[in-house]
């Protein structure tokens, strides 16, 4: 009893995990051509931070995503987390895709319990997985099978399915980018209050200026392909966040200004 | 909550509107069960019809075919007197069309044969020859059903493991994928029937070359399809599995097969098929035993009553065990939508 406690605190206590990025390269061949993708890429993100990611679409943010959940090996440079290699992916870096990508064969709670059962933890954790579907307010909808979910509960499905792993870091590749506006403005509210409450480090993948301000902490911004960073815009504002803040609106057109948009906005 | 309880609810009014579509005449059920009645006093007629009218050709069985069309008649007018009472005996109703057709079917051709005379035998045998054959020859029948249902499953189940393991393996690795697909190019088109001889020489006994046959048919069309499947499975899903720690063998068992399923199923059906035609082509050439035998044996001795009889009993067992499949598909694949009925 004592022991399931102190498991159950510490779970509750995740520290983020810390990032350092050095040097990378990164690219495709195409045709039988280089296509340089990332070019000297070097960042650092220390553990709790929220890290949003903005640049032009097609512009490598993604590429740079794969390598740091490890799904991807840079061709040149080196990636830390918490000064350790990034050598494979690993379930303490979890990617919440742009598209939900639940397996339609699971209902939402076995599409959720992934991650504790390709590790062998379902049996004595799977508590853990009706927390995370809790969190997310889908413990309703547990057996409810993927076409039978709207597109933002099948997102908030997919959120689950990270959280149940407790990341020290979690990767988001444009995770709100397919959902309507409406339920776009609930899910950044409710991943703030996540990041809050949980304390993991976040790296998010966005090409929506405004949602990069109203959620991070530091903004970085690329530039077109091959991606280099163009400015690190700190974002020093308290939560929960208004977009008609007038220091948001200032940082808004400083970074449209380095997308190059200025003029069209 | 609403978009689950919205999207069910469609569904099952989607589902009742189609049914009811399907169920003749199930919405206007006092119809219905009057049409049960007719057809229950067309099959009396029929039933008086074999009895009463003196037989011009010469056959057994008669009154045994007469008492079964009065017993079906009287179960007929039972369930529409009541249906008006008892809600699962009104939708028997749906079947009263059929029933009315099939009572003037089988008195235009109890007239035709048994009363009148006017086809030729033994080509054309009476309804009443039908009855002959099943309680006279039931015995010879049902050895028959058995060996051909033995021989097929034994045959179509080494066919569907051999298969089923061929695609994954194909769909998976390059490695294997580069020895084996010559292979099956060249092979797996060629009809299996076409191996007929050489199996009869290679394998010691008739049973063992067949069941090589049925398997060889059943394995091409699903390890095609297996292939397709795990071949055209999202790399997202394996990347999805991945960051969350999953193994090589989690990826083939929980993410590459699971997500195939579908396409298996198609080929189940695909190899099912082909497997019949060789069941029968294997048994009339080689194998002494199995409906395709007896039908075989039906014709040298002219008893063409006989051999319709079989084909109805074989008729019958590819249409369950088509059924059974479908059944087990609609279990297995519940999660999909706008799945294929039967």
């Amino acid at each position: 009893m004592v022991a399931l406690a102190t498991r159950e605190a510490a779970a509750e206590t995740v520290f983020g995990a810390d990032l350092d990025i050095r040097d990378i390269d990164h690219g495709f061949v195409l045709h039988g051509d280089y296509l340089p993708v990332l070019s000297e890429v070097s960042f650092t993100v220390s553990a709790g931070e929220f890290v949003a990611l903005l640049g032009p679409s097609g512009c490598g943010k993604s590429t740079l995503l794969r390598l740091v959940a490890g799904l991807d090996r840079p061709r040149r440079g080196s990636l830390l987390v918490d000064g350790a290699e990034v050598t494979g992916p690993d379930p303490s870096r979890v990617v919440v895709f742009q598209d939900p990508t639940l397996y339609p064969w699971r209902t939402v709670w076995r599409n959720a319990s992934l991650g504790l059962e390709t590790r062998g933890l379902l049996k004595q954790q799977s508590h853990r997985v009706d927390d995370a579907l809790a969190l997310v307010g889908l413990e309703k909808f547990a057996k409810a099978f993927p076409h039978q979910l709207s597109g933002g509960m099948a997102q908030r499905a997919s959120l689950a399915r990270a959280l149940v792993n407790d990341p020290s870091l979690l990767i988001l590749d444009e995770p709100l980018g397919k959902l309507d506006s409406l339920t776009r403005l609930t899910m950044q509210g409710e991943l703030t209050r996540l990041w809050q409450r949980r304390g993991f480090t976040v790296l998010m993948v966005t090409h929506d200026v405004e949602e990069a301000l109203l959620l991070a902490n530091r903004v970085i911004v690329f530039s077109d392909r091959p991606a280099r960073i163009r400015a690190d815009l700190a974002v020093d504002l308290p939560y929960p966040r208004h977009r008609d803040h007038p220091e948001l609106l200032r940082l808004r057109r400083e970074a449209l200004e380095l997308l190059g948009l200025a003029r069209d906005w | 909550m609403t978009a689950i309880a919205e999207a069910t609810s469609a569904a099952g009014a989607d589902a009742l509107r189609r049914t009811d579509a399907l169920q003749l005449g199930d919405d206007r059920q006092p119809r219905s069960l009057g049409l049960l009645v007719v057809a229950g006093l067309l099959w009396f007629g029929l039933g008086v019809l074999v009895l009463g009218w003196a037989d011009a050709q010469e056959v057994e069985r008669t009154t045994l075919f007469g008492i079964l069309v009065l017993v079906l008649g009287a179960a007929q007018l039972l369930a529409g007197i009541g249906g008006w009472f008892a809600a699962p005996l009104a939708r028997l109703g749906r079947f009263a069309p059929w029933l009315i057709v099939l009572a003037l079917f089988f008195a235009a051709w109890e007239m035709a044969t048994a009363k009148l005379d006017l086809l030729p035998l033994p080509f054309f045998p009476s309804p009443q020859a039908f009855v002959e054959v099943y309680t006279d020859d039931w015995r010879r029948l049902g050895d028959s059903l058995l060996h051909s249902v033995w021989l097929l499953l034994r045959g179509f189940a080494i066919g569907a493991a051999v298969g089923f393991t061929i695609g994954v393996a194909l769909g998976w690795s390059k490695q294997v994928g580069y020895w084996v697909h010559p292979v099956m190019r060249l092979i797996g088109p060629l009809p299996a029937t076409a191996w007929l001889p050489l199996a009869f020489f290679i394998f010691p006994t008739s049973g063992s070359a067949s069941t090589f046959l049925i398997a060889l048919a059943t394995a091409f069309p699903l390890t095609v399809l297996t292939w397709s499947g795990v071949a055209g499975v999202q790399t997202a899903y394996y990347d999805v599995a991945r960051t969350l720690g999953a193994n090589p063998r989690f990826l083939i068992l929980k993410v590459a097969i699971p997500a195939a399923l579908p396409h298996v199923f198609v080929g189940l059906f695909m190899g099912l098929g082909s497997s019949f035609a060789v069941l029968v082509v294997a048994e009339m050439l080689g194998v002494k035993s199995g409906l395709g035998w007896y039908l075989q044996w039906a014709q040298g001795w002219a008893a063409y009553a006989n051999m319709y009889g079989a084909l109805l009993v074989m008729a019958l067992m590819c249409s369950a065990l088509i059924t059974l499949l479908f059944k087990l598909c609609d279990k297995v694949l519940a999660w999909q939508k706008g799945i294929v009925k039967w």
